[in-house]
């Protein structure tokens, strides 16, 4: 029953939106203590976010709905309260943190609270620095939003719900808007402040690997709008929930496995560096390694895209680019990585003709760029923006793709024609005459990228191009990609995604201060300490599996999971 | 124009004045410089606001832009008052010194280029104190004066946060617009006719609207979920106290209109007429 330490329990709760036929939550059961860490992961529409809105009253007060069951914080039910009453109790920081920093400055965001509850400008301002500091941010009270990063304008919004004192704490995808170092330190600072203020902390994420970076008490698996699975994280990491929810397991547990480690829950599998390895399971992984036969070397091939001491300076006067030289051969597929403001897009743009570069020379098949108009460029190199509802005009998928061969002055039969054929290259043709509203987030990317590829261009940049997708979207949105890739077209990519790069790609380039400073195999990249903490880049735990089993070549260990991965995954 | 507010900061008696207190020195100078047609007193305002300018320590370079988009205006208004009522003055001021004949109904008065004189002045009068007002104003301050000068707090929130995200808006339009470009979507007016164009940029409009909604949705929930509106009243981070600069200026600007009020008593009417 509830008691003091009781933050959160769900009983039999079930909810349905008055938009929806059916429920988007069923039978809940769920506590959740003070002084608790759970991770709450599930693939995307599985009912998660649903659930946190339940817990600081977004349901049923701003979305309406029908709920059965109940709900309960601190033993008081939530439809009784009002989502203000709530916000003292539950403390939410949402995924998206440019869109919540509604102050101007960070001392007024995170203040917000505080001028809704009139309290005084003295008191205010005090109660404001005290928060700021807690998170990091003191130094930067008068900042302005664009002045900050991703990830200190995250800190802001966590010290705008810590200046309520509240005793739970709700996390909406915290890490999917940073990079992996970012990120980490974000994991470290939510850590922090379970500690000290013993708040319940309910974490949504499915990057599950880098959310448990700092530990948790419990993972709670959901998928359909159920709770499937409830574990402490050794016993999760040992189970085969995650595969059948289809949750990211973490890397070094993925290469055990391939290694034949029998994996079991008192071996503290949750954490790499905590890990305990018997001798018998170490000479396995070696043995795994000395076993996964090399790949055979792609032969060199012509560069369709060339840059020479390109550099790019905004008219604000802020340099981007400074002196970037880069080749680009036919067929590669490759990312470009780096911290948020590294010159990461600036590059696309200046390959696109989006942007002029100031500097240097760019060909594109040998011709000199700076001749080609954008439309020109275009049929040589397509982007795809990140968002792929920014792209989609037409309501019609079959028009949406042939929109740009028409604009081109192609007729309406041919054009039409060559968007079917496009359409069943990229597995979309039976929807063809479907609503483009009606698709899901992974098949819009695809269609954004039919309506690019439609016109044969010889490569095409993507701007995170998996962002915020979990495993299954992820995964169709890369094998896509992949087949793309083999059909000879070229694929750059603007990632953020570790996995990706060690998953896909065989080059990434890394970007730091509109410089590159690495342009290598991505694990030479991953697991180099120097470039890593450069480019806020995060070790993959692969690297400190191989020197727990004291490999010391583990650039080629790592390499040796991507071989043995793509292979099995091949075969699947 | 990145930002509605092109905050100058550089620190002068006038930004030390609060953003209620300048809300209101507008409010009340404008109602002053917009009622009266009194060619003396608009003359008297307009050196006033250059005063008020050499204290703000705000340059001319600073304001080029707003200035020249505020002439282009003025005359462009001034070209189309003569077309539509070319004998607006006459009516005024009652008599018709005809000063040369122009085709169809036209002709030159003096009446009218007096009464298209004053119209200007007004602009001139009037203009300093709106560029004042936006350029040493801090936008987080816009919305604590609004609500001071008895605005409810959630219509000046509303209308600020507009304001803030129209450079976001305008950013996402460019992008999207750069992008479908590159499809072949041609949005160079002189490549093609006036009809494609606004058909190609509707195209842009309707995902660039429903990024919109979302990120209102998400603009909303994050401020209830911070308590906004639970309250009839809230307090202002960034709100200052007044002061006796602030009372003097107010008080000021109140005299201002006062006089507009007894010149239209003297005159007995809104004009100055020279022509009896």
């Amino acid at each position: 029953m509830d008691n003091e330490s009781t933050a959160v329990v769900f009983e039999d709760f079930s909810f349905k939106y008055d938009a929806q036929s059916e429920p988007t939550l069923k039978n809940i059961n769920l506590t959740v203590r003070r002084g608790e860490k759970i991770i709450l992961a599930g693939p995307s529409g599985c009912g998660k976010s649903t659930l946190a809105n339940c817990i600081n009253g977004l349901v049923p007060f701003s979305y309406k709905g029908e709920m059965t069951g109940s709900v309960r914080i601190f033993g008081r039910q939530t439809s009784e309260m009002s989502i203000a009453e709530l916000s003292r109790y539950v403390g939410t920081v949402l995924q998206d943190s440019d869109n919540q920093f509604i102050g101007l400055t960070v001392g007024e965001d995170i203040s917000f609270a505080m001028e809704n509850d009139c309290v005084d400008q003295d008191t205010m301002k005090a109660r404001a620095l005290n928060a700021a500091g807690e998170v990091g941010v003191a130094d930067h009270i008068l900042y302005s939003p664009q002045e900050l990063s991703g990830g200190q304008k995250q800190r802001v919004s966590i010290a705008g719900v810590l200046v309520d004192e509240v005793p739970i704490l709700l996390f909406d995808e915290p890490l999917a808007n940073l990079d992996p170092a970012t990120g980490k330190s974000a994991m470290v600072l939510i850590e922090k402040i379970r500690r000290e203020k013993n708040a319940a902390v309910i974490i949504i994420e499915h990057r599950l690997e880098d959310a448990l970076y700092c530990g948790a008490d419990r993972i709670v698996l959901m998928n359909d709008g159920r709770i499937t699975a409830d574990l402490p994280p050794n016993e999760m990491l040992c189970s085969s929930y995650l595969n059948i929810n289809r949750i990211r397991e973490p890397l070094y547990i993925t290469a055990l496995k391939y290694a034949g480690v029998e994996l079991k829950p008192e071996m503290k599998v949750s954490s790499v560096r905590e890990i305990e390895l018997c001798g018998e399971d170490k000479a396995k992984v070696v043995r795994w390694m000395e076993s996964v036969p090399a790949p055979e070397k792609k032969p060199e091939r012509e560069t369709i895209v060339s840059l020479r001491n390109v550099s790019f300076t905004y008219a604000t006067g802020k340099k981007a680019l400074s002196d970037v030289s880069l080749d680009i051969k036919k067929g590669e597929m490759l990312s470009l990585v780096g911290k948020n403001g590294a010159g990461k897009s600036t590059l696309a743009k200046v390959i696109c003709g989006f942007e002029d570069s100031t500097e240097g020379s760019i060909l594109i098949s040998g011709r000199d760029a700076s001749e080609m108009s954008i439309k020109e460029r275009a049929m040589h190199i397509g982007y795809v923006m990140q968002n792929p509802n920014s792209m989609l005009s037409k309501t019609m998928i079959a028009d949406e793709v042939a929109w740009g061969l028409i604009a081109r002055g192609m007729s309406k039969e041919q054009a039409s024609k060559r968007s079917e054929e496009m359409l069943k290259v990229c597995g979309l043709y039976e929807y063809r005459n479907w609503p483009v509203g009606a698709l899901s987030y992974g098949q819009k990317k695809r269609v954004t990228i039919a309506s690019i590829l439609v016109y044969d261009p010889e490569m095409i940049i993507l701007d995170e191009p998996t962002a915020g997708q979990d495993l299954g979207h992820y995964t169709e949105i890369m094998e896509f990609l992949k087949d793309v890739n083999s059909r000879g077209v070229t694929i750059l990519m603007i990632t953020h995604d570790m996995h990706l790069m060690l998953e896909y790609c065989e080059r990434s380039v890394v970007l730091l201060d509109g410089r590159i400073i690495a342009d290598d195999k991505p694990e030479n990249i991953l697991t180099d300490r120097d470039i890593i903490e450069k480019a806020a880049l995060k070790e993959t735990s692969l690297y400190e599996l191989a020197i727990k089993c004291g490999i010391d070549d583990a650039g080629g260990f790592v390499g040796t999971f991507i071989n043995d991965d793509r292979r099995k995954r091949g075969h699947e | 124009m990145n930002n509605f507010f092109n905050y100058i900061d550089r620190p002068s008696p006038v930004h030390s004045l609060t953003g209620a207190t300048k809300l209101t020195c507008l409010v009340l100078w404008t109602f002053a410089a917009m009622t009266t047609f009194d060619t003396r007193y608009l003359g008297f305002l307009i050196v006033l606001g250059i005063i008020a300018f050499a204290v703000s320590k705000i340059r001319f370079s600073d304001i080029r832009g707003t200035l020249l988009f505020t002439m282009g205006f003025m005359m462009l208004s001034a070209i189309m008052l003569f077309i539509f009522s070319p004998e607006h003055g006459v009516e005024i001021y009652g008599t018709r010194n005809v000063i040369c004949d122009l085709p169809g109904k036209y002709a030159l008065t003096k009446e009218q280029l007096f009464y298209q004189l004053n119209v200007i002045l007004k602009y001139f009068a009037s203009m300093p104190v709106v560029i004042l007002f936006v350029s040493t104003t801090q936008p987080s301050e816009f919305a604590a004066s609004l609500n001071r000068i008895g605005i409810s707090y959630r219509i000046a929130y509303s209308v600020s946060i507009a304001l803030r995200y129209i450079p976001d808006i305008t950013k996402e339009y460019r992008e999207i617009s750069k992008a479908n470009q590159a499809r072949g979507i041609e949005m160079d007016s002189r490549k093609i006719s006036l009809m494609s164009r606004l058909k190609n940029a509707a195209a842009i409009i309707f995902p660039l609207i429903m990024s919109s909604m979302d990120r209102i949705e998400i603009i909303a929930n994050a401020m209830e979920l911070r308590r906004f509106g639970e309250k009839p009243k809230r307090t202002w981070y960034s709100a200052r106290p007044f002061r006796a600069g602030d009372y003097i200026c107010m008080l000021l600007c109140a005299c201002l209109l006062g006089i507009t009020v007894i010149l239209i008593k003297i005159n007995g009417s809104r004009y100055y007429n020279p022509f009896v």
